[in-house]
């Protein structure tokens, strides 16, 4: 783990609501290149974790250190708040992945639709084109959304419990594109809840439990142990906590 | 027969101008209103349209029937409006549509108050229902310009204004562009009220930005053919309304809205998208 090759590091973040920390003093860097998952009872702050990243969420205390632009991330946050009830059709929505090429009003050019048409082959949507967004299922939702990530074609992207209420076969699928952002040495940072799938595809795991637990190879963090002790830290809110007097970066 | 149609426009000139005050307002008033209803803003644009009275009001306590004095009164209290109902749901308990609604009631009372204070009850009249068949060059042309930066900002706000309907999430991690757009499109809602306001009054001129939008609803799923079919409504009831009141010599500006009520009626019974008629005999279901 070289400096030169880390894409995110934390210097003793603590990221929260108010002044009570979610994720608490995280200290650590993750490699260029990473497929992670994120693991940890509901409450943890992994999808606090990932606001933070992506910049939605300052932290309270400490760093977080991006290598490359922001734009560099694509973000799929967990049950996307899309209103479906808007008249938009599946290709815009797709479409919209191309933001940071097309900009406010750029056009979007014919080499561009090629791509568009792609993503939708990639994802299973063929034919879904001009369907009002109203009229998905949740897995096809969940397939135009990472048709838009695929057209976002970013060095990072953060996906936050990709696979809830997804069916095996949508799953499948889209673990798949996953696999190929890896093979693309894309870094990937997924919130999961789905050990086993974790321990099939994810090498690496951050466990979290406001504090992290563990973090390294999955095998080794995914010890019952470790996963009893995350389980332990119960999701406790103390109307009289005391200031935290831990050192910051 | 058939010159019943045209033979008012062809022959008055005050018809003419009120045609052309009118279609102006359409083309601005649309797709503005398109936008307010599907960010679920109908009833901001509603009390908006209220928050420009004492503002007008001040402007012609001041100046009298001036065009300047009142448009510039109308947008400084429609933005400190909004502004205000923003600030107040963002910081306090109380949601957005209850500080509108109450900074609306306010802004109401005031206005009719300060225009009572120095006019007559025809100027009252003037304020909240429009003059649509006294509109002067001046007038006419600050319709048009309004109606123009309006078609021209929206154009270039498109895709922003669509992405913080549908995905502010996303807009948010793509790009800054949310709130600077929000603000701008709040300016073109006071805008085209305001120029509305000239025309219609201040009661009655968010009704041709609504019921064009609200009735376009029911004919298309699509956001473009939804916006071209909202300025049509809003071009054919202010026709409508213009005949009507010609020849049945009714108040132009209420005949206006009530024809553009009239079509937003006939939509949500006979509307191909969730029309009445449809919902109650949808025929029966498909093979897929």
């Amino acid at each position: 783990m070289s400096a030169a090759s880390t894409v995110i590091r934390f210097d003793e973040v603590t990221l929260g609501y108010g002044r009570r920390p979610a994720v608490h003093h995280l200290d650590g860097e993750i490699p260029a290149g990473s497929l992670m998952a994120v693991v940890g009872p509901n409450g943890a702050g992994k999808s606090t974790l990932l606001k933070g990243i992506v910049g939605t969420l300052k932290p309270l205390d400490g760093h977080i250190r991006l290598k490359g632009p922001a734009s560099g991330i694509a973000y799929l946050p967990q049950a996307a708040e899309i209103d479906r009830s808007f008249p938009l059709s599946v290709y815009d929505l797709v479409a919209m992945g191309l933001w940071s090429r097309s900009g406010l009003f750029g056009g979007i050019a014919r080499r561009d639709r090629t791509r568009i048409e792609e993503a939708l082959a990639a994802v299973g949507l063929i034919g879904f084109e001009r369907r009002p967004i109203s009229t998905l299922s949740g897995g096809q939702m969940q397939r135009a959304l990472f048709a838009r990530l695929l057209l976002q074609d970013a060095p990072v992207i953060l996906l936050d419990e990709p696979f809830t209420a997804i069916d095996a076969k949508t799953t499948a699928d889209l673990l798949d594109l996953v696999r190929r952002w890896h093979d693309e040495s894309r870094t990937v940072l997924a919130v999961l809840h789905d050990l086993d799938m974790v321990r099939r595809t994810f090498p690496q795991t951050l466990l979290i439990a406001r504090e992290p637990v563990a973090w390294g190879e999955t095998g080794e963090v995914l010890s019952p142990e470790n996963l009893l002790k995350a389980r332990r830290m119960v999701e406790a809110y103390d109307p009289h906590a005391d200031v935290c007097h831990r050192s910051a970066a | 027969m058939l010159d019943l149609f045209y033979a008012p426009f062809a022959e008055f000139e005050f018809m003419q101008r009120a045609l052309v005050g009118v279609i102006a307002i359409a083309l601005g008033g649309g797709p503005v209103g398109v936008f307010l209803m599907l960010r679920r803003m109908s009833l901001t644009g509603d009390a908006m349209a209220h928050a420009i009275l004492p503002g007008a009001a001040v402007g012609y306590l001041l100046a009298g029937l001036s065009l300047p004095a009142m448009t510039v009164g109308g947008l400084f209290a429609g933005v400190i409006v909004a502004v205000a109902a923003g600030l107040v749901s963002r910081f306090t308990s109380l949601k957005e549509d209850a500080s509108l609604a109450a900074f609306y009631l306010l802004s109401l009372a005031l206005g009719v108050t300060i225009v009572s204070l120095r006019g007559s009850n025809v100027d009252l009249l003037h304020v909240l229902f429009g003059t649509v068949l006294a509109l002067d060059d001046s007038t006419l042309l600050l319709l048009a310009s309004i109606s123009t930066a309006t078609v021209l900002a929206l154009a270039v706000l498109y895709r922003p204004l669509v992405l913080e309907c549908v995905d502010p999430i996303f807009l948010r991690s793509v790009s800054r562009s949310g709130t600077p757009t929000h603000l701008i499109f709040l300016g073109l809602v006071v805008m085209n009220l305001v120029g509305g306001f000239h025309a219609l009054g201040t009661l009655l001129a968010v009704g041709m930005m609504m019921l064009p939008a609200a009735a376009s609803r029911f004919w298309t799923s699509d956001i473009t053919t939804m916006m071209i079919v909202s300025i049509a409504v809003g071009i054919v009831s202010g026709f409508s309304g213009l005949l009507l009141s010609f020849h049945a010599e009714l108040p132009a500006g209420p005949a206006i809205i009530l024809s553009a009520g009239a079509i937003y009626v006939i939509s949500l019974v006979l509307g191909r998208e969730g029309g009445l008629l449809w919902l109650a005999w949808p025929g029966r279901h498909l093979e897929a």
